[in-house]
């Protein structure tokens, strides 16, 4: 094999390596919600592209309120999903819309959009 | 969107309705959620809860500081809602009575609307990209022929470079100017091209698939961003400085008018799946289309059309023959004929009389009538379907966690393996190896599909929902909808799912040579039994009334719990119930025992008459099934079903009925909990088993049940307690709703080996695996139409549940 080819066989190598890692592997940014005046977790999720914040931090037993701000027309967006809360709610483009939720167990709560392509993760803690 | 405007919900119930010992009692109350404003903490909240707590007439309040409102339950009787407005009022907090909520069906429009507009925008888009795509195959057509030749190179692309071979002469003779610029303008030209479509048309996928990146996250936006976007900058680079790769020993390929044409067909393939996505929600547009927008009710004496949303409940409403009703109500006067088949399937027009239940969105066909309004809102019948629909809709199936599972991983896996594409290609290809490594690397990025995986499920599961409500068959989401698709046993409780539910008088047979008439047993025993409230009782009361006997006031009354009556009715002493009340009494019953029998033998019930200790006749009382029982069951035999009838009847009633629908399996004398036992035994011994009730008596056993049908009601409590709520009386909903099951489950498997399959034997295939023996090599543009191909089929699959035949 010549110079070139060994190269791009190592290069081609590393790169799989690191897009396993930074997909897989890599810490995601873990938003801790707020806590405002009347006692209720507030976080707002912008939607474009996946959900930014991507994980949400939240107690048990305390409300939750998820504002997404949908910030494009994209229809993989328009819905999200709390398949563990039975919550299914549409996203108007360009807008804000309000999730309330109490939760009563810890663990770890994925939501979706309507396809499961983009996700995100609600971490309750006590 | 209005979340807190208020909701108004009157209910008419029959409480303590216990099998078949049923005790009525009826109870007014309303609901009503006000939205309060100036609230800020804990003290607020608890001063405006104890103002409407401390009401007469409120049963319940409570006043949520994070929603900002107060959800009242009060006696309409006693106080009326504008009352309670006032009452927050006078705490100093601002209140008011809100337009009837439309959250579901403004939802659900805004949707609409939403997805309108993107499917036009992609139209636009796509067609507009097309015509581009095109511009640019014949700008790169003179730069064929310098093939080789040229420091630009030739077309890269080996579906395009055929295609293009193949349209030279029609473009030579055309238009042989084209060839008279040089390569390098057309290059030039080319990329201008490129970047136009890609910072307009295509401009969404780079900035989703850079957002989600930043965020560890890869989707479909990322595979064709990083596909079109490497050979974007592949061919920028061969344009601007070709000496780089010739003195490499590379050749300057060029991919721009396969960048044009892969966005175009993607964005074909998103607007064909978007335009067929709609169409799998058309049949709850179709609902929330039969929300009228107007109501003509009776204000001040006069006439007067507002708008549906102004309606307040106990409104009286006015609807002429034609016109679609506008809320749900009772009716107070006049009747008509009213089409109620888009809500519960049920093809006839039914009657409707003084104090029947209208359902708005319903069309009223012959007579004109007032009536009064009373759930409005989100708590009408149209608004709880709408939300159910929408729920269920949303839900997710069992059978979708492995799509879903592969999903989240399958985008960093692709583009790993178009990495692996390409060194493997560089590495061991004779000829042009950078040129065939990157065209597969690119098509492999291109022809991997993620969106199948996810379309497969829901889009099945939302033709699915809109399909089973145009029929009445409301079904609650996915996982009752795989449940529904695996039944093999039918439990079908008997009173008033099989039957009609309503017990009436059959015969009344006076013992040989009795002093007593038949009129004189029917008068008597009406007069003792209008004391009581059991079934059986206002059957003999109402067979007495429709003979237009005139009844006595019992002396005395006692009721005898599994036995039946005992009292005094104009100085004689009468017992009317089984044989073992009449053993009580020493009754001898030798001379009507064959009678009996013969009576029990005909799914009726016999009850015995002794008038002063002796046994004076027999009066017998069947509750008839319906007419549609016999059809239906035999419907559920053909499709493999064990069919089991649940009763508390005497095992020889039991039989009878069963026998006249056509049921093998009975078990009689069950008693409530009993019917929950029996559920359970036969889900221990591996029957997935659908329990068929009417909702309210029969819940727990409709909760332990693996599917359970609430029959014939469109009360929200039947359809809080069941997995699937038939909106139509008779048991034809239920095959209905279980082949509809069971096709969507055969559709939505379909669908994901569909898009398994695709993948796992496209991206192979776009990796050139066939090359070695056939020396085929995907074109990254062929790829991209069997990307927007496979998306679109998996969508157009599900469609075709639209016209499956489920009935």
């Amino acid at each position: 094999m010549s110079t070139m080819e060994w190269m791009v066989m190592i290069g081609g190598i590393a790169t799989i390596l690191w897009i396993n890692w930074y997909f897989f592997l890599a810490r995601q940014v873990v938003s801790n919600a707020a806590i405002d005046l009347e006692g209720v977790q507030e976080v707002t999720i912008v939607v474009e592209g996946g959900y930014h914040p991507a994980v949400v931090r939240v107690k048990r037993e305390q409300p939750v309120r998820l504002i997404f701000d949908r910030r494009e027309r994209s229809g993989c967006s328009e819905e999200v999903v709390f398949a563990d809360f039975g919550i299914r709610k549409f996203l108007p483009t360009f807008g804000k819309t309000q999730i309330e939720l109490t939760p009563s167990q810890t663990g770890h709560f994925t939501f979706t959009c309507g396809m499961s392509m983009l996700r995100g993760q609600l971490i309750v803690q006590d | 969107m209005p979340t807190t405007s208020p909701l108004m919900l009157t209910e008419t119930r029959n409480l303590a309705d216990t099998s078949e010992t049923r005790a009525h009692t009826t109870t007014t109350r309303a609901k009503v959620t006000i939205p309060v404003k100036g609230m800020t903490c804990a003290a607020c909240q608890a001063r405006v809860q104890r103002a409407l707590q401390g009401e007469s007439g409120v049963i319940d309040a409570s006043v949520n500081l994070m929603l900002k409102n107060a959800a009242v339950t009060y006696d309409p009787q006693m106080i009326s809602s504008m009352a309670l407005v006032e009452a927050i009022r006078e705490t100093g907090y601002g209140a008011e009575l809100a337009a009837q909520d439309q959250t579901s069906f403004e939802e659900q429009e805004v949707q609409d609307r939403a997805q309108e507009e993107e499917y036009r925008e992609l139209r636009y888009k796509a067609s507009l990209s097309g015509v581009v795509g095109l511009v640019a195959m014949v700008l790169s057509m003179p730069l064929m022929g310098v093939a080789g030749a040229d420091a630009h190179g030739p077309v890269a692309d080996p579906f395009m470079r055929w295609a293009m071979e193949s349209m030279t002469p029609a473009i030579r003779a055309v238009a042989p100017w084209l060839y008279a610029f040089t390569p390098w303008v057309l290059s030039y030209a080319l990329l201008a091209l490129t970047l136009l479509v890609m910072g307009w048309a295509g401009r969404h996928f780079y900035v989703r698939a850079w957002s989600a990146f930043r965020h560890h996250s890869a989707d479909m936006n990322t595979l064709i961003a990083v596909g079109t976007g490497a050979a974007f900058l592949y061919s920028v680079l061969a344009t601007v400085v070709p000496e780089f790769f010739l003195s490499r020993g590379v050749p300057p390929d060029l991919y721009y008018e396969a960048v044009i044409m892969i966005i175009a067909l993607i964005l074909t393939g998103n607007a064909l799946e978007a335009r067929a996505k709609r169409q799998t929600s058309a049949a709850l547009r179709g609902l929330v289309e039969l929300q009228p927008r107007t109501a003509r009710v009776v204000r001040d004496g006069a006439e007067e059309d507002i708008l549906v949303e102004n309606v307040q409940s106990k409104d009286i409403v006015i609807v002429r023959p034609g016109e679609r009703i506008p809320v749900d109500g009772e009716i107070i006067s006049g009747a008509s004929a009213v089409d109620e088949s888009m809500l519960t399937g049920e093809s006839l027009p039914v009657e409707k009389h003084s104090g029947d239940r209208l359902i708005g969105g319903t069309i009223n066909r012959t007579g004109a009538f007032r009536y009064r309004a009373t759930t409005l809102g989100s708590d009408s019948v149209l608004a709880h379907i709408v939300k159910l629909m929408r729920d269920a809709q949303g839900s997710r199936a069992p059978i979708q966690k492995l799509a879903d599972q592969v999903s989240g991983i399958f985008v960093p896996i692709v583009l790993s393996l178009a990495i692996a594409t390409f060194v493997t290609w560089f590495v061991t290809a004779d000829q042009a190896p950078a040129m065939r490594a990157f065209a597969a690397a690119v098509a492999v990025l291109i022809i991997a599909c993620p969106c199948a995986m996810g379309l497969a499920v829901p889009t099945a599961l939302m033709v699915a929902t809109g399909k089973g409500a145009e029929r009445g068959i409301l079904i609650k989401g996915g996982e009752a909808l795989q449940r529904a698709g695996q039944i093999n046993t039918v439990v079908l409780d008997k009173t008033g799912t099989i039957t009609e539910g309503r017990p009436t008088v059959t015969d009344v047979v006076p013992v040989l040579g009795s002093k007593w008439s038949e009129k004189d047993l029917v008068r008597l025993v009406a007069s003792l039994e209008a004391s009581s409230e059991h079934p059986l009782a206002e059957a003999i009361v109402r067979y007495a009334q429709e003979q237009s006997l005139i009844l006595e006031t019992a002396e005395s009354f006692q009721s005898v719990t599994g036995q039946g009556a005992t009292g005094v009715v104009q100085g004689v002493a009468l017992a009317v119930g089984n044989e073992a009340l009449m053993s009580g009494y020493a009754v001898d019953l030798t001379e009507t025992k064959a009678g009996a029998e013969r009576l029990a033998g005909e799914g009726k019930t016999p009850m015995y008459i002794a008038i002063n200790g002796q046994l004076a006749g027999m009066i017998a009382v069947a509750d008839p099934i319906k007419p549609t029982s016999r059809e239906a069951i035999q419907q559920l035999n053909r499709l493999g079903l064990t069919v089991v009838m649940l009763t508390g009847d005497h095992p020889r009633t039991a039989e009878a009925i069963a026998r006249q629908a056509g049921i093998d399996h009975v078990v009689a004398g069950v008693l409530p909990e009993g019917k929950v036992l029996e559920v359970r035994r036969r889900q221990r011994a591996g029957e997935v088993v659908a329990m068929v009730g009417d909702g309210i008596n029969d819940a727990p056993a409709l909760a332990q049940a693996d599917v359970g049908f609430a029959i014939g009601t469109g009360t929200d409590i039947a359809i809080e307690a069941s997995d699937v709520t038939l909106m139509r009386n008779d048991l034809h909903g239920v095959a209905s709703a279980i082949l509809l099951a069971r096709r969507t489950m055969r559709t939505m498997k379909q669908n994901l080996f569909w898009a398994f399959v695709y993948n796992v034997v496209g991206i192979p295939v776009a990796a050139g695996i066939l090359y070695p023996v056939f020396g085929i090599l995907l074109s990254p543009i062929l790829a991209s139409a069997a990307m927007a191909f496979s998306s679109v089929s998996v969508v157009m699959n599900s469609l075709r549940l639209r016209r499956a035949r489920v009935a």
